[in-house]
């Protein structure tokens, strides 16, 4: 399956990842209208430290702790992916005491939000890798 | 190969689906006295407050899980014994259901101590099912104008007090502890989840029990009376062994597996909270029942049965909790040494224990906690990453540009 | 002091309505130009500090930024230009040398643009290179004179070493130090996968890139930073440098902040050092003592490897190459004066050497009327643009072009000309690693392995309308190009008629 991977190698600590990933997922149609003036809450965030940085999305993790902890059955694997059900969501957080990279966070909306690879917006692959200027972000089988 | 599952809960969906990584094919069967599909126990307070409704809570799983994994359900069925010599299921009623390996996941049930009076109680309920759930529901009607007594401030009676404060016309929630959530946290951290609680107009009594019921009157030990309308019984739970025991499986507390979720007696394997796990942060064996370590012993118990090798030797106690708004993690032992950080409604305590992070106590704050929880379940030795770096927040920095590497750029 | 104060030359302009503040100019910007305001919750600029190398410009995701020329202007006068101003002031400030890097920038006449290519009509076919063979493939190094046989009548190899290009453009001297190890990595990688050649220039050979060797000339300088007995073997050609294109007749200087432990390794220098390489060659002072090293070199490497000698193009450029071609030399490499550079005292990049294309006719035409042109290849570079020059080059008789701004430019580079300065934006000219790393060779070599063969492609369209179908048929075939707008002399020089004769 194809996944997203990161190689901190050649991250610049941009974040642009972030904000492609933060309109990607905002339903509109360009992203001075999603992000303007707004705070971002991406799916995918950088960890930076001394010229050191990275990005973190989900891994889609084969045998995800997540999902086998997952109390309202809100996240399940599709096609490989583990995606996540917002409207299930009851946002107890299991998620996020089990997932070992932290990949999981909360949404404006209260929920629980993750990287879905894009596949559930009008983009269908994911954007981060599209907006990552130095291929740090990459999409591919391993 | 013919599965029998007793139980229809996480721990029976962990053995399905255990099973079926390793058989696609043979019969699974699942035998349960509650007549609902699936659901996950934990969200009937969420159906109460609201974040949830019946119908998605009864989709933990796809509408057409049973069909699509081979599952016969039995439900609303009770089994009365198990017969290892003739490898069969006895039903109530008769039915003999035969097995070639069985997995007993019946769970618990609410632990009810015997209080003088409490049959003179005509609105009561524990909380547990989503039976108790409707029950509770009806009980409250829509005029949000009862007083509710809670009896127990364990995890069970603040999620029922969160999923009712805003339907209630008075809760109390009162406990023989002198501290909220006593099996899960500390005394600091009680105290402010306690005083966010409070602010929402919940009462608490502490260090004190009912002495005796009468009608809607309760009196305390302490010498004070309460009037209510409805009553929560949310003291404990006690796994239900008896079937297990009854079959020859060695039990205590719960029933005993090996680290393969088998018990004692041949081809039947045990899941879930009617089990006991060792739990290694304490290195104790002790019931963790939580719903993660239903999956994760169910799933294991699946995949041995269907002929695999699966060991899950990881079980540690942890939690993840929100009151009211204010969210809480907590994971592992508190016995060691500890590292703290605390203002008003944020708390943070690790604790650390022969180069090994043990446990940890999050408030408020919680990002990325399940970095802490992983670094307890892999026993990572402290050494092996930036120590001081983790402590100040979870995040993946504090470990070998190798070893991010290897998280990040491999599949997992 | 105010008599100091310089009003900037570039103004960054911000579309506020589409600024996101994501703040992705601000990380990127070595120079520091943005700045995030907290009290006004707005991105805000110090355009003092701009290069105008547009790195925030190609990575604002909104399209929010551009950077324009200011229109603060001086009192007009076509003699005093706002140019000459500001560099007296800048003097009068700091009492030292005026720095620059890359190519002249000067209005110079550029000959390339004034030099017409020819195309068959009716009476010579043209060659479709899709359909038919066309071959850009070319070897440089000293060809025989006659077939030698042995009493036998079998033939005696007599050929010197030769290097072997797929396509008639290598990439030139640019050394570590000067440009950045990912930078080198991408030149490394693309000239293997092309089938050139890149240039170690004078700073040799970073122990990861031996195993690009047979794809590597290594070069020799005055300073003879990084040289020894594996790194003469480790190269496919050995280049001696004589003088650069950007600065002909003075050395390098590589600052001592920039030499870090890899450079120092590689350079064979203490880390923090200044790599000073001096004007001349200390040891060559005439075209004898050049024949001395060049032999010498080849001693060293067993006469396995041609050795290139590199001379900026100067006003006696003819006379010196044919000096050069008698030294035993197998390529003579020419650099003219819009050459590229990481560093130069302005006036001398701006004032020195002459262009290419007068050079080049001037040397091929030489060594022709001497007979000893097929002793040697020749080889130029200085702002070969694009695949027109490239072609118009070898019709004027080179073996094959040098380029490197070019490279440069498809790895990233915005010609901003502030090299020296050590903050490249786009990880080129830098030795921070943070910065460094912003050149991934992964996309750096593709995108050289794309200019090259793009050009590659249009070499053979245009060779194909010529009705020529090897580099052997263009080599020096000046009756295909014609002169446009040049004076009698000019023409003269070039070798070629006037459009319309």
């Amino acid at each position: 399956m194809k996944r997203v991977y990161v190689n901190e190698k050649w991250c610049l600590g941009c974040h642009l990842c972030e904000y492609y990933c933060a309109f990607a997922n905002s339903g509109k149609s360009s992203m001075v209208k999603a992000l303007k003036d707004h705070k971002i809450a991406p799916r995918i965030r950088i960890e930076e430290r001394n010229n050191i940085s990275f990005a973190v999305n989900c891994r889609h993790c084969t045998d995800p702790l997540c999902v086998k902890g997952c109390i309202s059955g809100a996240l399940t694997i599709v096609d490989g992916a583990v995606q996540i059900d917002s409207d299930k969501c009851v946002g107890c957080y299991t998620c996020i005491l089990s997932c070992p990279y932290g990949a999981l966070s909360t949404s404006n909306e209260g929920a629980i939000q993750k990287c879905e690879l894009c596949a559930k917006n009008e983009f269908g692959q994911p954007m981060c890798v599209q907006g990552c200027p130095n291929k740090a972000i990459v999409y591919e089988e391993r | 190969m013919n599965y029998v599952i007793i139980g229809n809960g996480t721990a029976a969906v962990g053995t399905i689906e255990g099973i079926r990584a390793v058989d696609r094919d043979s019969a699974i069967t699942v035998i349960s006295d509650e007549i609902y599909p699936v659901y996950g126990r934990p969200l009937i307070s969420y159906l109460l407050l609201g974040k949830t409704t019946e119908d998605k809570m009864l989709h933990y799983r796809p509408a057409d899980f049973y069909e699509k994994n081979g599952v016969k359900t039995m439900l609303g069925r009770t089994v009365t014994k198990i017969d290892p010599a003739a490898k069969t299921v006895l039903l109530e009623g008769g039915e003999a259901v035969p097995y070639d390996k069985l997995c007993i996941c019946t769970g618990s049930r609410p632990f009810v101590p015997p209080m003088e009076g409490l049959e003179t109680v005509q609105n009561k309920t524990s909380f547990m099912t989503l039976d108790d759930a409707k029950r509770l529901n009806t009980m409250l009607g829509d005029q949000n104008d009862k007083r509710v007594l809670i009896i127990g401030a364990g995890l069970i009676g603040l999620k029922c007090a969160e999923g009712i404060y805003q339907r209630v016309g008075e809760l109390t929630v009162i406990d023989l502890a002198p501290r909220i959530l006593p099996n899960v946290l500390t005394e600091a951290p009680a105290a402010i989840i306690q005083k966010h609680i409070e602010s929402k107009g919940v009462r608490f009594i502490l260090g004190d029990s009912v002495a005796r019921f009468d009608g809607n009157t309760a009196t305390l030990q302490s010498g004070g009376t309460i009037d209510f309308d409805v009553l929560v019984i949310a003291v404990g739970v006690r796994p239900n062994t008896e079937l297990a025991a009854d079959a020859g499986c060695e039990v205590n507390r719960g029933i005993l597996t090996d680290d393969h979720s088998a018990t004692t007696v041949p081809d039947i394997y045990a899941a879930g909270d009617c089990t006991v796990s060792h739990d290694i942060t304490a290195d104790t064996d002790r019931i963790l029942a939580i719903l993660p370590n239903a999956y994760m012993q169910g799933e294991t118990a699946g995949r041995n049965m269907a002929g695999g090798s699966t060991s899950f030797d990881k079980a540690i106690p942890m939690n993840a909790s929100g009151f009211m708004g204010l969210h809480m993690i907590t994971a592992g032992a508190y016995d060691g040494e500890t590292y703290l950080e605390q203002d008003e409604e944020h708390y943070k305590l690790l604790v650390t224990r022969d180069n090994h992070l043990v446990g940890f106590i999050m408030i408020g704050d919680v990002d990325r906690a399940g970095i802490y929880t992983s670094l307890i379940r892999e026993r990572t030795p402290l050494d092996t990453i930036d120590f001081d770096l983790i402590r100040e927040k979870p995040q993946l920095m504090a470990f070998s540009r190798a070893e991010r590497a290897k998280k990040l750029g491999g599949a997992h | 002091m105010a008599i100091d104060f310089l009003y900037p030359q570039y103004e960054v302009v911000r579309n506020y309505d589409r600024c996101i503040a994501c703040r992705a100019c601000e990380r990127q910007c070595a120079n520091e130009v943005h700045f995030y305001d907290p009290e006004f919750e707005k991105m805000m600029v110090d355009e003092s500090k701009c290069v105008n190398c547009h790195r925030c410009v190609s990575l604002c995701p909104t399209r929010a930024l551009k950077i324009v020329k200011t229109d603060h202007t001086f009192k007009e006068n076509a003699n005093w230009t706002g140019k000459a101003i500001s560099e007296v002031y800048r003097q009068a400030g700091s009492g030292g040398v005026l720095l620059s890097s890359m190519g002249n920038p000067e209005p110079y006449p550029i000959y390339w643009d004034k030099i017409l290519i020819n195309a068959s009509q009716v009476t010579n076919p043209s060659i479709d290179p899709l359909r038919e063979p066309m071959e850009t493939k070319t070897f440089l190094g000293k060809k025989p004179g006659k077939i030698e046989r042995d009493k036998n009548g079998r033939l005696v190899p007599n050929m010197s070493p030769q290097l072997e290009l797929n396509i008639p453009i290598m990439f030139s001297a640019m050394s570590y130090g000067s440009i950045s190890y990912n930078a080198h990595e991408s030149l490394a990688r693309a000239a293997c996968a092309l089938g050139t050649y890149y240039n170690t220039g004078e700073g040799g050979l970073h122990q990861d890139f031996y195993q690009y060797g047979p794809h590597t000339i290594v070069q020799v300088a005055s300073g003879r930073f990084g040289v020894h007995k594996d790194y003469l073997e480790a190269g496919a050609a050995i280049e001696i440098k004589m003088g650069q294109g950007a600065k002909p007749g003075i050395g390098g200087h590589l600052p001592g902040h920039k030499v870090g432990p890899d450079i120092s390794k590689t350079r064979m220098i203490p880390e923090g050092t200044d790599a000073i390489s001096p004007a001349p060659h200390h040891d060559i002072y005439s075209i004898e003592d050049l024949r001395q090293l060049v032999f010498s070199l080849k001693e060293a490497t067993e006469y396995k490897k041609p050795v290139m000698v590199k001379i900026a193009a100067v006003h006696n450029v003819a006379a010196i190459a044919s000096g050069v071609a008698r030294s035993g030399a197998d390529v003579i490499c020419i650099d003219g004066y819009r050459g590229g550079t990481g560093a130069a005292p302005t006036r001398i990049r701006d004032n020195v050497g002459i262009p290419i294309e007068l050079a080049l006719a001037a040397v091929d035409q030489r060594l022709r009327d001497e007979g000893i042109r097929d002793q040697v290849s020749v080889v130029v570079g200085g702002s070969i643009r694009n695949s027109a020059d490239l072609l118009k080059a070898i019709a004027l008789g080179a073996d094959a072009c040098y380029i490197a701004t070019s490279a440069l430019l498809a790895l990233g580079c915005h010609l901003c000309r502030s090299c020296q300065t050590g903050k490249c934006n786009w990880g080129i000219a830098t030795q921070r690693p943070e910065l460094v790393k912003r050149l991934n060779p992964d996309i750096g070599s593709q995108r050289l392995i794309n200019l090259v063969t793009a050009w590659d492609h249009e070499l053979k369209e245009m060779m194909g309308g010529m009705g020529i179908n090897s580099i052997e048929a263009l080599r020096g075939n000046r009756l295909m190009l014609r002169g446009l707008g040049l004076t009698q002399k000019e023409l003269d020089i070039l070798g070629i008629k006037h459009a319309g004769e």
